[in-house]
């Protein structure tokens, strides 16, 4: 029997969704050997499946570069259209996979908190993030000013070096922020893996994404939600 | 020198202007030669005129005040527009009306992201003509303008807008959580729709079928046993399948998913697929109560192409290489 994603592409994240993402495929079927063995090959035709960066499966999806993908809500919510028409990957959100599981916080130094004086003292606090939008809309709604600074690499350098009071970061176990005497503060939103459509695919291979969804609703050991 | 020119707008240099103006003289030929006039209208217009229109998702993104303090928007569509002109200029005409045009609108858009802020429409409306045969009608005129154009493996996605809101009444879905699930399902954020489904307290049998319903699509085969209260729309979309004449109905797949980012529609909608691109090419719709608001009651349907989008599915087509065909050829 061939597996259920039989003429569909599917766009895998490397990183930390990747060994969920594999034994996911793995359980529908799919031979996953080279795969999980050759970490520099990005194409691997012969099971429909392209390796990426988890931010990039939603670029590649929109443009139907990829039928489906994998990626963690943080990304979504970070790159998709929070309302239609307003912008962002026009993609379509088909399943909650369980996996990734972590979550979305607002962290600052331990002991009084220094976010809290710059909003009293200064109106404003300043926030690292790699997630812009996210944080932008969260102080937003929670009817905060802030000056939101965008890097790229390590958030939890930023307030240890003064240039912010705070950041807003995914946080899995709590260990990196922990270590660096970073408690936290608020939780923003919970994030797990997501499978998501192009649009158009979702029509022309309607019945192959449909017996697709079947079949991962149905695999009790990938911990779909 | 770099003078710069707004994101999302472009210039068109002759060797594509004259490959867009075979695809437009194309479907000039096809509109005329079935009665539809082509016509202009300004591209600037009252904002107080234009609001008498449910745009929702697609408003008009950019205003200007004029020398008397007026408020001008750019347009964002040209459906709203022959609206205005039908009750004001063809106020005491027989219908049904034809008219077609091509047209470029405005839409607002996300920074750098692609997203053409200025879009070329090509399009047709039909005023005064009811579902079914109206919609028909608008199908058909679809398919052969594509057809004259020749794009091959293109498909149409049809819906009905009413469909799910009248599901959602019928099943009595607190009125607070009406507008969040549509908000889901116009993303097809199908994880959305079913947490927010999950906290709206609503029955098993319920939720089932709000998750469900939209997402059945295919063949003649998802309109049979509909549930109750969206029998309307289902037995609707078969009268309307029903008249089609054999190559446009084969070109069809029902979606009961389908919904539109503009707020107008009423009936009957549709979407243009091709393999050769990522996202739709065009669509249109019923709008039987849009007319209403300009003063002169009457049903209609319309479609408009991207003619920018057209071009690229085209193309894509020709070479064999589009969004999902490449891998359709390899599978």
């Amino acid at each position: 029997m061939s597996p259920p994603t039989d003429g569909l592409t599917i766009a895998v994240p490397r990183g930390a969704l990747f060994a969920g993402t594999v034994d996911l495929l793995a359980g529908l079927g799919l031979d996953t050997d080279e795969l999980r063995s050759n970490d520099r090959k990005l194409l691997f035709e012969d099971i429909g499946v392209i390796t990426m960066r988890p931010s990039d499966v939603p670029t590649y999806v929109e443009a139907g570069a990829a039928d489906l993908g994998v990626t963690g809500k943080d990304v979504l919510l970070e790159q998709a259209a929070q309302r239609s028409g307003k912008g962002g990957r026009e993609v379509y959100e088909l399943l909650d996979l369980g996996y990734g599981r972590c979550t979305m916080v607002l962290a600052s130094e331990a002991g009084p908190d220094p976010a809290l004086e710059a909003l009293r003292r200064l109106g404003v606090m300043r926030v690292a993030t790699k997630y812009p939008r996210i944080a932008g809309q969260y102080l937003e709604e929670t009817g905060r000013q802030a000056e939101i600074v965008e890097v790229k690499g390590s958030v939890e350098l930023a307030p240890l070096t003064g240039m912010v009071e705070a950041i807003i970061d995914l946080t899995a176990t709590g260990t990196t922020l922990r270590e660096n005497n970073l408690i936290v503060r608020e939780e923003i939103v919970v994030c797990t893996a997501r499978l998501i459509a192009n649009p158009v695919a979702h029509k022309l291979k309607a019945a192959q994404i449909d017996d697709l969804l079947e079949h991962l609703r149905g695999l009790p050991a990938a911990g779909v939600a | 020198m770099i003078h710069p020119i707004p994101s999302g707008t472009r210039d068109v240099l002759p060797e594509e202007t004259r490959e867009v103006r075979a695809i437009t003289d194309t479907l000039r030929a096809v509109f005329e030669r079935h009665g539809y006039g082509e016509l202009y209208t300004p591209a600037l217009e009252y904002e107080s005129v234009l609001a008498r229109a449910d745009m929702a998702e697609a408003q008009p993104a950019y205003r200007v005040f004029d020398e008397s303090g007026a408020v001008l928007v750019l347009r964002s569509d040209m459906t709203v527009p022959i609206a205005r002109v039908v009750a004001t200029r063809y106020g005491s005409s027989e219908p049904p009306l034809r008219f077609c045009y091509f047209a470029h609108c405005y839409r607002g858009v996300p920074p750098q992201r692609g997203q053409p802020r200025e879009l070329l429409q090509a399009g047709i409306e039909l005023i005064g003509s009811a579902a079914p045969q109206g919609t028909a009608e608008a199908l058909t005129m679809l398919c052969d303008s594509l057809d004259a154009t020749g794009l091959k493996d293109y498909r149409i996605g049809m819906g009905d807008a009413s469909l799910f809101p009248a599901l959602m009444a019928s099943l009595e879905v607190p009125e607070a959580a009406r507008g969040d699930l549509m908000q889901a399902l116009v993303r097809r954020d199908f994880v959305g729709l079913e947490h927010t489904l999950a906290e709206a307290g609503l029955s098993d049998e319920a939720t089932e079928l709000l998750l469900n319903v939209p997402q059945r699509r295919g063949g003649p085969e998802v309109l049979t046993d509909a549930p109750e209260p969206a029998v309307e729309a289902v037995t609707g979309m078969r009268l309307v399948h029903e008249l089609l004449e054999p190559d446009v109905a084969a070109r069809v797949i029902f979606d009961l998913g389908l919904v539109r980012d503009i707020g107008y529609y009423t009936g009957a909608v549709f979407e243009v697929y091709d393999p050769a691109l990522g996202g739709p090419i065009g669509g249109g719709g019923r709008y039987d109560d849009l007319l209403g608001h300009f003063g002169r009651k009457l049903p209609a349907v319309g479609f408009a192409l991207g003619v920018d989008r057209l071009h690229v599915a085209l193309a894509g087509e020709e070479r064999g290489t589009g969004a999902l065909l490449e891998r359709e050829a390899s599978a």
